[in-house]
């Protein structure tokens, strides 16, 4: 069940998401990074890149770097805070979760620590936005062969 | 006097407004502020009209005795005519139909072009192109083994003219450059760089997209080879385009697609090609979309379309003045003769979030690198927001944009100069 939204700026530009893109927290390269990867969205040249230093298939520290707009920020930043600590397949169960939350299929009704981002679900246009930090991320993890990123069977 | 200067006469906009249905829209329950012609225009009701007319009965061309066909082909055709007298050629057999600017381009890339240019030979474009007026040419050059040459621009928008002549060599076979530049509305001084570049032996491509609602276009006078235009910037359907050439060079051309329609006779032994323009308009066109066109430049032409540019000035010197006046706000690029599109960015907001919140008071803008990132990397920028006007646009539509400028940056947590 869709949770009912309005659709007007607050919804979208919510108070953590314009702090987090004011304030972006772990912005900038990471030393030893064992993993990295960058998206861009071809559309408006915004360009996510992340970078990983995974230790036992555990996400130790996660830095990133951009060129976009407050959402690709924010949802960049909420990342590196959302995944530091995880396992690989924890971290993109996150991206999965994501996905559901602002695409076009039935909505989770609680996306715990995503849940700022539940607006751009509202504003279609805005959603590559959204999505290409955590796109940055499953490269990453798919470059080490850390998970199939895209395995469509794989659900934690 | 000629019949475009009439007639005379302020532009009544609200009574123009009143022929375009999309302004009795509301977006995001706000009335519906347009500024976004440069993308594509509305379209006034005549033009859908005809186009309903067109559909109610319809039939293709070209090819049927019956009645039906006879109507469409003659309607289909004397289009031909409205857009030759449109661009001051004299001649309709040198009007091609195509989807769009970006077909007529690749056309001329891909049937002039392969036949023309060899390794070693020289394209030469300019740094304001539309990315559709660069990757054909990318595209040619990578096959021929050809190179591809830049005409630079300054930090005002404009073309550095006094590179042209040093740019253009014995080799150059080929200048494409934009009328109007979509991303900064720069008016190219598309007359000069014809003269230098066809006296230099190049061919000169001139994409004119952005030009054809809001310039006068004499494609004698600018002295070009070949103008690429589509109909959905002059208030027309998306779907038809224009390729206007210079008849010899077009019967000289190879067909580009082959099939229905351009061929005279077909045996398995090999085909024969009709005339120009028909040799490059292979299989059913959108006759429905052509005739559309027809009533849009009809419908312009009513309207005195000097007297629209000059309007258009008008406003655009308020929305430079108004947005000017906006410390966070930076036009980018001043060149020096301008039409109908003002590029800015806001300190502190990325454009796309600028597009959002104008978007959420009804107001229409792009937001990006409007298809032309070499012009962003000369200004060192990612994305713009780009306004552009059309003939319904007015101070009101550029008052609603600076309020909600100034509102989002409210919301969005800028810092008050």
């Amino acid at each position: 069940l869709d949770k009912a939204m309005t659709r007007d700026a607050k919804t979208l530009y919510q108070e953590l998401i314009l702090e987090h893109a004011q304030r972006p927290r772990n912005l900038g390269p990471l030393a030893g990074a064992t993993h990295e990867a960058k998206a861009d969205n071809p559309l408006c040249g915004d360009s996510v890149n992340i970078q990983l230093r995974v230790t036992d298939g555990c996400l130790i520290q996660t830095r990133f770097q951009a060129r976009g707009c407050m959402i690709a920020r924010a949802s960049a930043s909420l990342l590196t805070e959302l995944v530091s600590g995880r396992s690989a397949g924890e971290a993109v169960a996150m991206a999965d979760l994501l996905g559901q939350l602002i695409g076009v299929g039935p909505c989770p009704d609680d996306a715990g620590a995503l849940e700022p981002l539940r607006g751009v679900r509202e504003f279609p246009a805005r959603r590559a936005c959204a999505t290409l930090p955590w796109e940055a991320l499953r490269r990453a993890l798919a470059s080490g062969g850390l998970v199939d990123p895209f395995d469509p069977t794989r659900r934690l | 006097v000629h019949a475009r200067d009439l007639p005379e006469g302020d532009i009544d906009v609200a009574a123009i407004r009143a022929e375009f249905p999309a302004f009795a829209r509301r977006v995001n329950d706000k009335p519906l502020v347009y500024l976004d012609s440069a993308s594509t225009t509305q379209k006034p009701r005549a033009v859908m009209d005809v186009m309903r007319h067109a559909f109610e009965a319809t039939a293709n061309i070209h090819r049927g005795v019956h009645a039906l066909s006879v109507e469409a082909t003659e309607a289909f055709e004397a289009v031909r005519g409205k857009v030759a007298r449109t661009i001051g050629c004299r001649d309709p057999a040198e009007i091609v139909f195509v989807r769009g600017t970006t077909e007529a381009i690749n056309l001329v890339a891909q049937s002039y072009g392969r036949s023309h240019v060899d390794a070693g030979d020289d394209i030469l474009v300019t740094g304001l192109e539309h990315h559709s007026n660069l990757v054909p040419w990318q595209m040619l050059c990578e096959e021929k083994g050809a190179r591809l040459r830049v005409l630079p621009i300054d930090d005002r928008g404009d073309v550095i003219l006094e590179r042209l002549d040093a740019l253009l060599a014995p080799r150059t076979r080929i200048v494409a450059v934009s009328h109007v530049s979509n991303s900064l509305g720069t008016v190219l001084p598309v007359a000069e760089i014809a003269r230098r570049a066809r006296a230099a032996g190049a061919v000169v491509v001139v994409d004119g997209a952005q030009a054809i609602a809001h310039v006068p276009v004499d494609v004698e006078a600018i002295g070009c080879d070949f103008y690429a235009l589509s109909a959905h910037k002059v208030y027309g359907p998306t779907g038809v385009g224009v390729l206007w050439g210079r008849r010899g060079l077009l019967e000289a051309m190879p067909p580009w697609q082959g099939g229905g329609d351009m061929v005279l006779s077909v045996s398995f032994a090999g085909s024969t090609y009709r005339e120009v323009p028909h040799k490059f308009e292979a299989g059913t066109p959108d006759i429905v979309g052509v005739i559309g066109f027809g009533a849009a430049l009809d419908w312009l032409q009513s309207k005195g379309p000097r007297r629209i540019a000059a309007r258009e000035n008008e406003l655009l010197s308020y929305a430079e003045r108004s947005l000017g006046s906006i410390a966070e706000v930076r036009i980018v690029g001043a060149p020096r003769v301008r039409a109908a599109v003002i590029s800015f960015t806001v300190a502190g907001v990325h454009p796309h979030d600028v597009g959002t919140a104008l978007d959420l008071d009804g107001i229409a803008v792009r937001a990006g690198h409007h298809c032309a990132q070499p012009v962003m990397d000369h200004f060192s920028l990612d994305a713009t927001v780009r306004a552009s006007f059309g003939v319904y646009s007015d101070e009101e539509d550029v008052d609603a944009l600076t309020s909600a400028l100034q509102r989002s940056m409210r919301l969005l947590g800028v810092p008050r100069r």
